[in-house]
């Protein structure tokens, strides 16, 4: 049953990676190609060699999560770095800015990207530690002179509930 | 004496110390041959908890010889072996005399301060806190047992430590944390966590018939000793607990649902809550994570009962008590009445009905004590439980 469920929400991560993949090399075509236009957009005019370096940054992440699209955790915490690298760089030219309000969409853009980013690099990495088998196997120490179902209800018949314990009578299920 | 010594957050050490000696006519001295450490000690460790000095002896699951005994002793004598209850208690107060050991109303030795935190006082207890008498604890060469004359098991012959050091706390509490939520057979009964109190209540919750149980956890070495108590298990990183709780109870919730993790719930992403909690706790505006006591009143059945034997220590928020007042549930909590439960559990244990020995993972020397607090903390190498032996080199 644990396993199932964490092969399931596996693939649905490893799914998530290569839609972020595509989303990776679509925005590094953008900032390599169009990196003039998206300057001026964000009143970052003169930073195009940079924007153009960091779309070569977003194909390779992309070309990185098809590569190992069997096991994407590292290229997608790679992204992550990415991001903060993102955040960085627009926070850093807010001031003195005049298109305040498009630097201001960009960082939203960028945050709700990021936020996507680590939520699916953390379900990658805890799935990863998830499918590691237990360091020690404890499933022969029962606790019991038998099985379970053995002892089910032993002690009910040398035990009492202590008054002062009991439940209100109206909520045990012999007054009903 | 060796002896484990808290100096502060994180950093417990094995320090050569004074030896204990009688200070009143109802101590005994005891040579300490096992020792656990438990996972209220990891509060003190992470430094969750209020009232510890540098230099006090932690530890509060002890066992031992009787070396030396008050002038007014006459039930034990040197040679004794016993195992002594975290709790201490006087036996003739209003309290003990109920049976509630734990809120004895004369052993805590700085009762003042405890009537400022709580409102009253509590029992005295063995290497927790200064708010409950601080006094030295059990992870020692040798420990001094203050009302010696009502507290510690006597071991019969032919019992080995392993079978009987549980009956200090663990046991009990896990014991005691099922019977108060008064269990019926055709009850589920979720427990949170899977540490050692939780597998005591486990198997408590089974010997007392329970219809079905349930324990959540993330730990898959835990989760395996779960099982093998006859419980089903949820791991909370790979499912939904109300979810899932539901589904097994065709959509009504357990009846009972019993809290053995405490103030220091997991904290992670997929439980916001805890995010917040772990925040307000790093600027002081929160003191306990109570992720586990939300969850537990959104999913128990109306009319249902939680049980809370996990420590809590001081203050906690959004608590959706709208949830707990509407759905009528009833909360039982406290320290244990570890003497109430001795008698009975030993029984128990000597008729080979429960066997206490299987939660032992790790068993050591005292010296390797400051190495097993942070090995039980992260739950490396599938800790679960740590007996510590000082004779052992």
């Amino acid at each position: 049953m644990d396993n199932q469920m964490r092969m399931n929400r596996e693939a649905a991560a490893k799914r998530r990676a290569m839609q972020l993949g595509w989303f990776s090399v679509g925005l590094g075509m953008a900032e390599l190609f169009c990196a003039r236009g998206m300057a001026r957009m964000m009143g970052m005019s003169g930073r195009e060699g940079l924007l153009r370096l960091y779309g070569l940054r977003e194909i390779a992440a992309g070309i990185g999560l098809f590569a190992c699209k069997d096991d994407p955790e590292r290229w997608m915490w790679g992204r992550v770095a990415g991001d903060a690298v993102d955040i960085a760089t627009l926070a850093a030219n807010v001031s003195g800015n005049p298109r305040k309000a498009a630097i201001a969409l960009a960082l939203a853009n960028v945050g709700a990207v990021t936020a996507v980013d680590v939520m699916t690099a953390r379900e990658l990495s805890l799935l990863k530690e998830l499918a590691q088998p237990p360091v020690r196997d404890y499933s022969d120490r029962v606790g019991f002179g038998g099985t379970p179902d053995s002892v089910r209800g032993a002690a009910r018949k040398d035990f009492e509930v202590p008054p002062d314990m009991q439940a209100p009578p109206g909520m045990r299920p012999t007054m009903h | 004496m060796r002896a484990l010594v808290y100096h502060g957050k994180h950093d417990i050490r094995c320090d050569t110390v004074p030896d204990p000696v009688i200070e009143h006519a109802r101590d005994v001295i005891i040579r300490v041959t096992s020792t656990c450490i438990c996972g209220s000690d990891l509060h003190l460790y992470d430094g969750f908890m209020v009232g510890m000095k540098d230099g006090d002896i932690v530890g509060h699951e002890p066992m031992g010889e009787v070396v030396e005994v008050g002038s007014e002793i006459r039930n034990l004598k040197v040679g004794d072996r016993v195992v002594v209850p975290f709790t201490i208690q006087c036996g003739e107060c209003d309290q003990c005399k109920l049976g509630n050991f734990s809120v004895c109303e004369r052993t805590n030795r700085n009762a003042d301060l405890a009537r400022k935190m709580f409102g009253h006082t509590t029992a005295g207890l063995f290497g927790y806190t200064h708010l409950t008498g601080g006094y030295a604890g059990g992870q020692a060469e040798y420990l001094r047992v203050p009302y010696a004359d009502v507290g510690p098991v006597k071991v019969p012959d032919g019992m080995s430590d392993e079978q009987v050091v549980f009956l200090s706390d663990i046991l009990p509490t896990g014991w005691q944390a099922a019977v108060q939520a008064d269990i019926q057979p055709t009850d589920t009964v979720a427990i949170w966590g899977a540490g050692p109190v939780g597998q005591f209540a486990i198997r408590s919750a089974v010997l007392l018939g329970a219809k079905q149980v349930v324990c959540i956890d993330r730990e898959p070495e835990r989760l395996s000793m779960a099982r093998a108590g006859g419980a089903l298990t949820i791991n909370f990183e790979l499912e939904s607990v109300i979810a899932r709780l539901n589904e097994l109870t065709e959509g009504k919730g357990p009846e009972k649902c019993i809290d053995a993790v405490g103030m220091e719930a997991h904290v992670g992403l997929k439980h916001p809550d805890t995010l917040m909690d772990r925040a307000k706790q790093a600027i002081m505006a929160e003191t306990d994570r109570p992720h586990v006591i939300r969850e537990m009143i959104y999913v128990c059945r109306p009319g249902g009962t939680l049980s809370i034997p996990g420590v809590y220590g001081g203050l906690i928020d959004k608590i959706p008590f709208g949830a707990l007042m509407n759905k009528g549930l009833t909360v039982r909590t406290g320290q244990t009445h570890v003497p109430r439960w001795t008698a009975d559990l030993l029984r128990r244990i000597q008729q080979g009905q429960i066997d206490p020995t299987f939660v032992i993972t790790h068993t050591v020397g005292l010296e390797k004590g400051p190495e097993m607090y942070k090995v039980f903390r992260d739950k490396q190498d599938g800790c679960v439980k740590v007996v510590l032996k000082p004779n052992l080199h």
